[in-house]
C-alpha cells in the first residue's frame, strides 16, 4: 500500500550525490546550508546549487567530540562531524557555507566549521516580530547576496532574484499539497515516507526534475485516495509529530511511533511542513518578500515563539489528528525549554494528548521510548 | 465455569503474577526475583499460579486451552513471553490497578527498578497523562540498590538500618557519583544509618520533583517496590506536604491491573 513511485523518491538519495558532483565539475557553484532559515533562493539567483548539508546521522558524532563537548545536541554534534571526516559529498562539493545564528551550540559550532571551508554566517534576530527585526533581517539578506555576488564574481539582478523566487515557490508549494494529501482519513501516505520525500528535497540538484517527480507522486497519491487505499485504517491513531528536524539516521522515534501502530499524519518540524506553510510574496521587491518568508519561520530559538502554537493548531485541526508528540534532542536547550509551553497548550488549549520524548541519534533507548510511545497510545486509544 | 485472569508484571528487579476473578477478587499472587531471563521468569510466575490454582488443562502453556485463564503481561519484558494473550503497558496497567485498589487515586507516582513514572488518572480510572524519568537510574530502585551495595547491606535492609538517624545529604543524583559520594562520607567516618536516611531521602526528592512537574492532584498513590520502605513513603510525604496513599499491595498494582485488563477483553 506504497506509492510506487516512492521507490523513486528513495533512489534521489544516490542520485542526487552524483549530480552533485557532475555539476560542480561543470564549473556549477554549490552553496551548502544547514538550516531553514537559510534563503536558498538568493544562492539560486547566483546561478549557484543551493543544498542542504549532512547532519543528521550518528556515525561521525565520535569524530565530533574531539572538539566539541559530549553533552551537546546530536545534530550539531552530526553537522561538525561530517565536516571534519569529510563524509558529506554535498559538503565536499560547496564552494561555499552559509549559517545563521540560531541556537548558541550552532553558532559556535560554526566558528570552528569556518576554519574548513569559507562560511558566511548571517546575524539571525532573536525575535521574529517587530519592523525593526525585519528591516535588521533585510540588511543580513543583503549581506550575504553581497557575499555571494564577490565570492561568485556575478552580479545578481532583481530578475534573478524574481526567477529564484518563482522557482523556490513552486517548489515550496508542490511540496505543500504532498503534505497536504495525509489530511485525508485514513493517511495516504505513511510518516516515513512523507519525511524521507520532504527531508530529500533538501538535497535536490535539478529542482525541475525534483518537482516533477514531487507532481507525479502526487498523482499516484490521489489516485491511492480515490481507491481508498492506504496503510491505516480510519482507527488508527493520528500524530501530529513536531520539535527538532529529522532525517535518515535520526527518524527513530518517527519510527517507533508508527511500528506502535500510529500514523504520523504531519511533521512541524522544519525538514518537514515548517518551511512550507508560507511562500514569498511575488509581487513585492523581491529582497523585502525574501526577508519576510524567512523571518517568519516559527523556530524554538526566537522569542517570543508563538506563531509555533498557532501553526500547531491549525495542523491539529486540518490533519484531524488524536495527539502531538514533541520531538526534543538531549542538551537543545530551546525546544526542551519551549516543550513546556508546548505540552501546556495542547493539552489546555487544544485538549489533546500530548507527550515530550527526549532523545538523541543512538538507538539505546529504543526500549524506553517504545514503552513511552505504546503507552501513549494506549491512552488515547482509551481502551482500557 | 467463572471467568478469571491472570496479569504478570515482568519488572526489571520483580516479577509479579496476579489472579483475579470477574469481582476484581484476588484469588492468588506470586512474586518472584527476575534474575537475568525475563522469558522464564514470566513464564515461571505463570505456572506457579496454575499448579497452585490447579488450573492447568495440560502441560502446555496455551492460553487458549479452555481452563487457562487469560493472561495479560506487562512490564519492561511484557514483549518477550509468548504465552501471553495481549501485552499491554505498565502504565495503562498501573492505572487501571490503582484505581480498582484505591479508586479515589488521581495520581499513581510508581518507583520501580529502572523506572519511576508519574500517572494522572480520570475519575474512571482512565490515564490522562503521564511522565517517565530519563534513561538514567537516578530516583529509581536501582539507585537505593547500588547505594545499598556500597554499605554493604540490601536494599530491603537500608529502611531498618536508616531508621532512627538523622540524614546525611547525597547530593549527587547520579548514581554512579553518589556511589563515590557514599564511599567518601563513609572515608569521613558517618554513620551507615545516617548515609541509609540521606539515600532514601535523596530518592525522595528526586520522586517529589516528578510528581510536582506533573502537578499533583490527590489522591497519591504510590506503587512499586520501593513503596515498601516506610522511610521512604514518610520522606516522601515531608517532601510534598500531603499524605500518599500506600498498601500492602502497591508492589502488584501492575500485574493487578494487568488482569483486570484481561476481563475486559472480548472473546
Amino acid at each position: 500500500m506504497r506509492p510506487s513511485l516512492m521507490k523513486q523518491v528513495e533512489e534521489l538519495r544516490g542520485v542526487n550525490s552524483v549530480k552533485i558532483k557532475e555539476a560542480s565539475e561543470q564549473g556549477k557553484k554549490v552553496v551548502g546550508t544547514y538550516c531553514v532559515f537559510s534563503p536558498h533562493e538568493i544562492a539560486m539567483a547566483a546561478d549557484a546549487i543551493p543544498v542542504t548539508l549532512c547532519g543528521t546521522k550518528e556515525e561521525p558524532i565520535a569524530a565530533a567530540e574531539e572538539k566539541l563537548p559530549r553533552n551537546l545536541c546530536p545534530l550539531i554534534k552530526s553537522s561538525y562531524g561530517f565536516a571534519v571526516t569529510d563524509t558529506c559529498p554535498y559538503f565536499y562539493f560547496s564552494d561555499v557555507l552559509l549559517a545563521e545564528t540560531t541556537c548558541d551550540g550552532k553558532k559556535k559550532m560554526y566558528e570552528l566549521m569556518g576554519e574548513i571551508k569559507p562560511m558566511h554566517v548571517m546575524n539571525l534576530p532573536q525575535q521574529g516580530e517587530g519592523e525593526e527585526n525585519l528591516k535588521f533581517w533585510e540588511t543580513e539578506m543583503k549581506r550575504f547576496k553581497s557575499f555571494l555576488e564577490e565570492s561568485f564574481d556575478r552580479k545578481i539582478t532583481d530578475e534573478d532574484l524574481k526567477a529564484a523566487i518563482k522557482l523556490g515557490n513552486r517548489e515550496r508549494q508542490v511540496m505543500k499539497d504532498l503534505h497536504e494529501l495525509n489530511r485525508v482519513k485514513p493517511a495516504p501516505l505513511s510518516g516515513k515516507d512523507m519525511m524521507m520525500a520532504q527531508w530529500l528535497k533538501g538535497f535536490n540538484v535539478d529542482k525541475e526534475a525534483g518537482i516533477h517527480l514531487i507532481e507525479d507522486l502526487i498523482t499516484e497519491t490521489r489516485d491511492m485516495i480515490k481507491e481508498g487505499k492506504s496503510p491505516y485504517t480510519t482507527e488508527t491513531p493520528r500524530i501530529l509529530l513536531t520539535g527538532v528536524p529529522i532525517g535518515a539516521g535520526s527518524e527513530k522515534v518517527l519510527e517507533i511511533l508508527e511500528e506502535s501502530g500510529a500514523s504520523v499524519v504531519a511533521l512541524e518540524n522544519c525538514t518537514g511542513y515548517k518551511g512550507l506553510d508560507r511562500m514569498i510574496d511575488e509581487e513585492k521587491e523581491p529582497m523585502k518578500a525574501i526577508s519576510e518568508k524567512y523571518l517568519s519561520t516559527p523556530c524554538s530559538c526566537m522569542t517570543p515563539n508563538n506563531s509555533r502554537l498557532d501553526l500547531l493548531s491549525r495542523l491539529a485541526k486540518d490533519y484531524q489528528v488524536d495527539g502531538v508528540v514533541d520531538l526534543t534532542w538531549q542538551a537543545c536547550h530551546t525546544y526542551n525549554i519551549e516543550s513546556y509551553q508546548v505540552g501546556k497548550f495542547v493539552k489546555e488549549e487544544l485538549k489533546m494528548p500530548f507527550i515530550q520524548i527526549e532523545t538523541d541519534y543512538s538507538n539505546s533507548d529504543r526500549g524506553q521510548i517504545k514503552v513511552r510511545v505504546e503507552a501513549f497510545l494506549e491512552q488515547i486509544q482509551g481502551e482500557y | 465455569m467463572q471467568t478469571l485472569s491472570m496479569g504478570i508484571d515482568i519488572g526489571s528487579v520483580a516479577t509479579k503474577g496476579v489472579l483475579l476473578n470477574q469481582d476484581h477478587e484476588i484469588l492468588d499472587k506470586v512474586l518472584l526475583p527476575t534474575g537475568w531471563s525475563p522469558k522464564k521468569t514470566g513464564e515461571a510466575v505463570y505456572r506457579l499460579i496454575l499448579e497452585k490454582k490447579r488450573l492447568m488443562a495440560d502441560s502446555t502453556l496455551d492460553p487458549r486451552s479452555s481452563m487457562n485463564p487469560r493472561v495479560v503481561v506487562t512490564g519492561y519484558g511484557r514483549v518477550v513471553t509468548d504465552f501471553a494473550t495481549k501485552a499491554v503497558t505498565e502504565i495503562t496497567c498501573h492505572g487501571k490497578g490503582a484505581q480498582i485498589l484505591h479508586p479515589k487515586t488521581r495520581t499513581v507516582i510508581d518507583i520501580g527498578g529502572q523506572d519511576s513514572k508519574v500517572i494522572h488518572l480520570s475519575e474512571k480510572g482512565k490515564v490522562l497523562d503521564f511522565l517517565m524519568n530519563d534513561k538514567c537510574a537516578a530516583g529509581t530502585g536501582r539507585f537505593m540498590e547500588v547505594m545499598s551495595t556500597s554499605l554493604g547491606v540490601e536494599v530491603g535492609e537500608l529502611s531498618a538500618l536508616a531508621e532512627g538517624y538523622k540524614a546525611r545529604k547525597i547530593n549527587n543524583m547520579c548514581t554512579v557519583f553518589a556511589e563515590s559520594e557514599v564511599i567518601s562520607l563513609l572515608a569521613e567516618g558517618a554513620a551507615k544509618g545516617e548515609i541509609a536516611r540521606g539515600i532514601i531521602n535523596s530518592t525522595a526528592q528526586k520522586a517529589a520533583v516528578m510528581l510536582k512537574r506533573m502537578g499533583i492532584q490527590e489522591e497519591v498513590f504510590l506503587t512499586g517496590g520501593v513503596s515498601q520502605s516506610p522511610l521512604f513513603r514518610k520522606a516522601l510525604e515531608e517532601e510534598l506536604n500531603i499524605s500518599v496513599y500506600f498498601r500492602q499491595e502497591a508492589q502488584f498494582v501492575g500485574a493487578l491491573g494487568a488482569a483486570a485488563i484481561g476481563l475486559d477483553i472480548k472473546g
